[in-house]
């Protein structure tokens, strides 16, 4: 217990981004031998003082294999400093992290040796499945009054996929969070507008549309999720669900601005039945006043294309199309609101737009790494092809770095890169006023042990709700 | 009026309370800030305080319901053993309502710090300084000079005990949150981040402390 608030709680993203650098990142890894060996968490040095700098320090393997680790998150974070539900002498300690095919939940506490965490609690998928009805937990983020997972499905591999809640202390699986679901029937990512009491919600598919890697059928057909859904965060009820179209299918990463007095976030899509592109898509409130009880509309501010190629060069799934979509599977925007962040996970490429202006998103950097055509090297070792694209990303509280990995989802990465994607991490400079740049001395090289989502030491631009502008 | 202490007590208690975030300065502040405006700030701090009197005088009520059923012994140490349990707990639990947010009415603040202020044993708290002597003779008619039969709180004692309190705790509570407020575009909240000491802690500690009160007295 702290005397003090812990001090990587911060009231405002302002104060945030003033926080000093990371020193640690914490990466969540899928061993690509799954069925033999488990997945674990890696701790990579990220002090550009340290002698280590961009090796990989520690590795906690998870008790069992197949886990699938995927997402995970804090159990605390700046949402603790909201007033109405303040505890701010919680520590930020603990990281949440799901098997996202196991539905089994670990604890590690990092504090002992931050180094190298300890398992200190594992949660069993049956657990989770009696508890809350659902199962392949995804996204986990800290809350003002408990930590909330989201999850892709129910115990039988269908829907509904939805929101469960860990108490804040003992970890144990308090239920389902939706008193009144609506249509809403797929579940993926969610995230919150604390000054709205709002909460959001995207769409990938059932279980069973996934595990077995993208089917083409449904996707042609039309049939992953395309919409997005509002919900009364006080009342934990259904309020408006927004359709982007059957031919945007899968509407995943949920990025809300981090000033809790705007109402306005980005939302990615992975791809256009029409001609491949992905997509950003700003969901937002007119007149951004949360006392009014306008609806929420949405609207696309980026689109980018897919790009030709040689239907050789190309696996089985894209050949007939003879052209590399961007598979925008992952997005992120800086704490001051200013810089988004695109992944194209398809054609090797990781984007920065200046969201100043959100309505008006500027292309204002870009930097390629692998890629299904691609293949483009690391300045570190220049020539080397490297398979798997950006995915993953995240970036610093004051938003000078940003890290991304290359791995999306076992079945997935095999349909996209049928060579079997090497895992790597790797890291950008950003300059203050725009314009990005591949850290030569930062190169990750994981094997085998294929890296996914990013959590930084102290907090990052994702793990952090607030409740202060 | 014989001795002042008790209402000395309850005036302090209130300031205490006040200066909490986890009583409502800080709602209030985080409404202002949300809403650009000062004016939310002290519109907001008018049904914390509400809610924080009801949430006393309810205590208070309940506790001169029971005062004559029970031998004062029996009562000193019944309001001891909930207290010390109390303090006990919180002590390992800072559990606070749920439902609550940031787009909340009057009625609904009310609501909240009714909530907060009888979870955290806000009026509980009081209670052993209403126990103290003074207090209870302090209204009672023509004071006899028997060795004293536990007298009644009078309904007056009630109502200014609990005035007395919360307007202590609206002073403070409004300094803090106008403070903050007026400071913000300068200093941002930094103040807030480095001064949050473990309240929680305190206050548990100070529940402790009411429980030997109620013996000792």
């Amino acid at each position: 217990m702290l005397l003090k608030a812990d001090p990587t709680f911060y009231p405002s993203p302002k104060l945030a981004s003033q926080a000093p650098a990371e020193s640690l990142a914490y990466v969540a890894a899928l061993n690509a031998n799954g069925s033999e060996r488990p997945d674990a968490l890696l701790v990579v040095d990220v002090d550009s003082k340290s002698r280590k700098y961009g090796e990989i320090l520690g590795q906690v393997d998870m008790p069992h294999a197949g886990d699938e680790l995927h997402h995970f998150g804090w159990n605390a974070c700046s949402s603790a400093l909201c007033p109405y539900a303040p505890h701010p002498h919680v520590e930020r300690r603990y990281l949440i992290v799901p098997g996202l095919r196991s539905s089994r939940i670990h604890v590690l506490d990092t504090k002992p040796n931050p180094k190298k965490p300890k398992i200190v609690k594992v949660i069993e998928p049956e657990i989770v499945a009696e508890r809350t009805g659902y199962t392949r937990p995804h996204t986990v983020h800290c809350g003002p009054d408990g930590i909330y997972l989201s999850a892709l499905g129910s115990p039988n591999g269908e829907g509904p996929g939805g929101i469960f809640a860990l108490d804040h202390y003992n970890f144990e699986p308090l239920g389902r969070w939706e008193v009144e679901r609506g249509p809403q029937y797929f579940g993926y990512d969610f995230a919150w507008h604390l000054g709205y009491d709002t909460a959001v919600s995207s769409e990938w598919g059932t279980p069973n549309m996934v595990e077995n890697g993208v089917n083409p059928e449904l996707l042609l057909g039309g049939k992953y999720g395309h919409s997005l859904h509002f919900w009364d965060l006080r009342k934990r009820r259904h309020l408006q669900a927004l359709d982007l179209g059957a031919e945007q299918q899968m509407v995943l990463e949920l990025r809300p601005a981090h000033d809790p007095t705007k109402a306005y976030g980005f939302v990615g899509v992975v791809v256009s039945l029409k001609d491949l592109s992905s997509s950003i898509w700003l969901w937002h409130k007119p007149n951004g006043d949360g006392r009014s009880n306008g609806k929420w509309e949405i609207k696309k501010v980026i689109e980018i294309p897919a790009e030709p190629a040689d239907p050789e060069k190309l696996p089985p799934l894209l050949q007939g199309f003879k052209a590399v979509p961007p598979l925008l599977t992952d997005i992120n925007l800086s704490i001051d609101d200013r810089f988004l962040y695109a992944s194209c996970w398809g054609t090797g490429e990781m984007r920065q737009y200046d969201v100043s202006d959100p309505f008006n998103p500027r292309l204002a950097g870009s930097v390629h790494i692998g890629g299904i055509v691609r293949r483009a090297a690391h300045p570190a070792k220049q020539g080397k092809e490297l398979n798997g694209g950006p995915q993953m990303v995240e970036v610093s509280r004051d938003g000078r770095r940003v890290y991304f990995t290359n791995s999306l989802y076992a079945a997935w990465d095999k349909q996209f890169y049928p060579d079997g994607i090497e895992g790597w991490m790797v890291k950008l400079d950003v300059n203050p006023g725009g314009g990005i740049e591949l850290d030569r001395k930062f190169f990750v090289e994981t094997g085998e042990l294929r890296p996914n989502q990013v959590r930084l030491q102290g907090g990052d631009a994702s793990s952090d709700f607030y409740c202060y502008p | 009026m014989t001795q002042r202490w008790p209402w000395t007590l309850l005036a302090l208690l209130g300031a205490y309370h006040g200066l909490n975030p986890g009583m409502g300065w800080l709602f209030a502040l985080a409404l202002g800030l949300q809403e650009k405006r000062r004016s939310a700030v002290l519109c907001s701090l008018l049904p914390i305080a509400a809610g924080h009197a009801a949430a006393i005088a309810v205590v208070i009520f309940a506790f001169r319901a029971i005062q004559d059923f029970l031998p004062l012994k029996s009562l000193r140490w019944g309001v001891a053993a909930i207290l010390f349990a109390l303090g006990l707990y919180r002590l390992f639990r800072a559990s606070h309502p749920r439902g609550a947010g940031m787009r909340v009415g009057g009625r609904e603040l009310a609501t909240w710090s009714f909530l907060m202020a009888s979870a955290h044993g806000a009026g509980l708290m009081l209670i052993p300084v209403l126990l103290a002597q003074p207090m209870l003779v302090m209204h009672h008619s023509m004071a006899d000079t028997m060795p004293m039969p536990l007298a009644r709180l009078s309904i007056a004692a009630i109502v200014l005990a609990t005035l007395i309190h919360t307007l202590s705790m609206l002073i403070v509570a409004g300094i803090l949150a106008i403070l903050f407020f007026e400071t913000y575009e300068q200093m941002g909240l930094k103040l807030l981040q480095h001064t949050w000491i473990n309240f929680d802690l305190l206050w548990a500690v100070a529940l402790l402390v009411a429980a030997s009160a109620a013996l000792l007295f």
